[in-house]
């Protein structure tokens, strides 16, 4: 009986659209990437060749005219940051090099956190990054989520187009990640819970702890954040979601309460972390380049474990008995009761999961954008909230969908609005959606009420 | 001891902040939403900071206090209407939803660096650019009038003229709030909250009653947002999406669907942080919570007072069970 209630709504074949969908848009990021022709380098851009080396950096947030100074090896140059607070230096010997913030350039109220002076190790040939963290800089090169390979250029070229459509993909498949929970936990228990956004940011944070603070290995790191998020979902089900099930809570309240949770977390995370935030392994980070686009390996070994745990979720839905029965407590709680399903045990397991993909989620965005504070998952929720209506609330497929064009739509904006209304653009598509298709891409009508 | 009094002086001198009879305000707005209307306004702040960009830009503008003062009330208005028409014909979760997207959007938008010459960017507005007309009108001398334990400039930023205009206004809201809810008009509204259907069947346009009710508390959202930065300053990061939640806490403290309830919540909301944070200082050494955490301690505390409020006494302090409709 659960088998063809499930194959009604989500048969083999539309599962091959999506995957088709998907592979679709990868493809074309990576043609667009390889196709279109080298990068013609700005004038005052340094480009590694033969003979030389660069050195470049972001200042986040501190606009231009900071001053740094490179030397040694018998050079010394003296390089400023432009508006976007990048700077970058030629070279032309092979060797170890100081490069000194001057801080008496920096803005008023923005003071360099850790060193000024830091030395560099470089090879004719290769660009090295150096990072100087600041506290009390503002603008948007502050915010968060600004991805770090951003291209400065103003104005439409293709290149740029590349870099931010796999920009946006990028963004797409972690946001994937966390809203795929967002959405199951809708499907299955009708909660939409604010507090989910959390979930991420612990996620972030315990990845800065294990992999900067006590120096894991990245890889170690992920598994044990997976594993301590994954329980934090069991613990707050058994904890407090069953027990208001059981006690007959109306779902506006246990939404009030899922706010209260998120309240209570921002501020437990501000407590042990402070307001600042924090990146998750502070080395430089190496890039490498396809055509104009230019990535950090982190970024594309994020990308690739995104996919890989889409897929396994995606399988786990559909070809297990266990997913089955996800699906189907998804579809019709009572039915799936009746038909001798554990319907506790299902919401048990959602809540795991979807705990455990928001903390992989934030590990790894801690890793390739800018880095996590408090506050970071409460910024993306809404992002998360515009994936899964825009998919259709409930169905995991629409998430994945919906955060992919969400995650494009917040970087290809910024070929249309200043980059501040980045986001704001996708929260206005979430309300366009509302307009004209409330039940979203892939709901079904009667799910509007 | 002098620790304690302090403690108790502060907590009353929050009670009577002008910034807290904004916030009552924007919480009696609210109310209209979820508790007489049983829509899930999750961005009041929203409309908080539209009132108070629609005020300050008026003012710097050169509009006079009044001109202004309906600038705010048209933005709130305005802002009402986009929201309603596409999500007022949904199911709950999408209004909680858009509202909270639109109340970043506006957010987003008032601190983008484009927009700096106008509303100020990330910085935002500073009160001296726009708070001389309403300190204009008051009446009263210069110096400073001591009542009770308090001491306040007459006129000053933050003094009595603000003070007494600002709960003056949370009197003649409530009151308003009152008259509308036990006229025809205001039990069509808790009819639509107890069960729409009946109230279409009975003939009633149950989305224009529902827009109605938006608006009122819109407006009202508004006009606090404009008293909220009158003493202080525009900042659109304050006005966020915990402001909103604040404000629900402190609504459903109270009592929801009560008249009086949203004023007592929010000035027993601020008091009772006041005293969570007053007495975790003294109490607690430094050692193991310094002064910055023991405000996020009472931040903390405010999100679990929340949780348990919810699950344990949905009605509040003033509410009945019986008036409140959580299943929207």
């Amino acid at each position: 009986m659960v088998n063809t209630a499930l194959a009604r709504r989500s048969s083999p074949k539309s599962l091959r659209v999506i995957f088709g969908v998907l592979l679709g848009l990868l493809v074309l990021s990576f043609t667009l990437g390889t196709g279109a022709p080298a990068a013609h380098a700005a004038s005052d851009v340094c480009v590694a060749d033969t003979a030389t080396a660069c050195f470049n950096g972001t200042i986040k947030g501190v606009g231009e005219g900071v001053k740094l100074t490179i030397d040694g090896n018998g050079e010394s140059i003296v390089v400023e940051t432009d508006k976007d607070g990048k700077w970058n230096a030629a070279v032309t010997t092979a060797g170890t090099y100081t490069i000194t913030l001057d801080e008496k350039t920096l803005p008023a109220g923005v003071t360099v956190k850790g060193d000024a002076v830091q030395e560099r190790e470089i090879t004719l040939g290769f660009v090295k990054g150096a990072i100087f963290a600041v506290d009390g800089a503002t603008g948007e090169g502050a915010d968060n989520g600004q991805s770090q390979e951003q291209i400065a250029a103003e104005g439409f070229n293709w290149d740029r187009l590349a870099q931010q459509v796999v920009s946006g993909l990028r963004l797409g498949l972690l946001l994937a990640l966390a809203s795929i929970g967002l959405s199951l936990i809708y499907g299955t228990t009708g909660l939409s819970s604010f507090s989910h956004a959390e979930q991420v940011t612990l996620g972030g944070l315990l990845g800065y702890t294990f992999a900067n603070v006590l120096g894991l290995n990245i890889f170690l790191t992920i598994v044990i954040v997976v594993i301590l998020t994954g329980a934090t979902g069991y613990i707050q089900d058994a904890v407090i979601w069953k027990p208001l099930r059981k006690k007959g809570l109306s779902l506006t309240q246990m939404i009030i309460v899922t706010i209260g949770l998120a309240l209570a977390l921002q501020y437990t995370f501000q407590m042990f972390y402070g307001a600042s935030t924090v990146r998750i392994l502070m080395k430089n980070p190496e890039t490498f380049t396809i055509g104009p686009v230019t990535l950090t390996f982190e970024s594309l070994w994020a990308m690739g474990l995104s996919v890989i745990v889409l897929i396994l979720v995606g399988l786990f839905l559909l070809k297990t008995r266990t997913g089955r029965a996800t699906r189907a407590v998804s579809d019709n709680p009572s039915l799936a009761a009746a038909s001798g399903i554990d319907v506790d045990r299902i919401i048990r397991l959602v809540w795991v999961i979807a705990t455990a993909l928001a903390g992989l989620s934030g590990v790894m965005l801690g890793l390739v954008l800018n880095g996590i504070n408090w506050q970071t998952g409460m910024q993306l929720l809404l992002l998360m909230f515009a994936a899964v209506t825009l998919g259709g609330l409930g169905t995991a497929f629409g998430a994945l969908v919906g955060s992919l064009i969400i995650g494009m739509t917040v970087e290809l904006a910024n070929f249309v609005v200043p980059g501040d209304f980045k986001y704001a653009t996708a929260l206005v598509l979430l309300i366009v959606i509302l307009l004209v298709r409330p039940q979203g891409i892939f709901g079904r009508k009667e799910r509007i009420g | 001891m002098d620790m304690w009094i302090k403690v108790l002086y502060d907590m009353s001198a929050n009670m009577i902040l002008p910034t807290t009879a904004a916030f009552a305000i924007a919480a009696i707005g609210l109310n209209v939403h979820f508790g007489f209307t049983g829509l899930l306004n999750m961005g009041q702040a929203g409309f908080m900071l539209i009132g108070a960009y629609g005020f300050s830009v008026a003012t710097i503008a050169g509009l006079p206090f009044w001109a202004a003062t309906l600038v705010t009330i048209a933005a709130g208005t305005i802002f009402a209407l986009l929201l309603g028409i596409p999500t007022l014909k949904l199911r709950g979760d999408y209004l909680a939803i858009v509202t909270i997207a639109a109340a970043e959007i506006v957010r987003m938008i008032g601190r983008a660096s484009v927009l700096n010459s106008v509303t100020g960017g990330s910085n935002g507005l500073p009160g001296e650019t726009y708070r001389n007309t309403f300190s204009a009108l008051s009446p009263f001398p210069d110096g400073k009038t001591a009542f009770l334990w308090f001491d306040f400039d007459n006129t000053g930023v933050n003094g009595w003229f603000i003070r007494i205009v600002a709960w003056s206004l949370v009197v003649i809201f409530a009151v308003l709030v009152w008259l509308l809810m036990r006229s025809p008009w205001g039990r069509v509204i808790k009819g639509i909250r107890e069960d729409e259907d009946a109230v279409r069947s009975l003939g009633k346009n149950v989305f224009a009653f529902k827009m109605q009710a938006l608006i009122i508390g819109g407006v009202l959202g508004a006009i606090g947002g404009m008293f909220y930065v009158l003493p202080t300053s525009v900042q659109p990061d304050a006005l966020g999406r915990n402001m909103t939640f604040l404000i629900w806490t402190a609504m459903l403290l109270g009592g929801a669907a009560t008249i009086w309830g949203p004023v007592l919540g929010s000035a027993l909301f601020f008091a009772l942080r006041i005293f969570i944070q007053g007495t975790v200082d003294i109490l607690i050494p430094d050692a193991i919570l310094n002064t910055q955490q023991t405000e996020q301690f009472s931040w903390i505390m405010v999100g679990v007072a929340l949780m348990l409020l919810v699950i344990f006494r949905p009605q509040g302090i003033l509410g009945d069970k019986k008036e409140l409709n959580f299943n929207v």
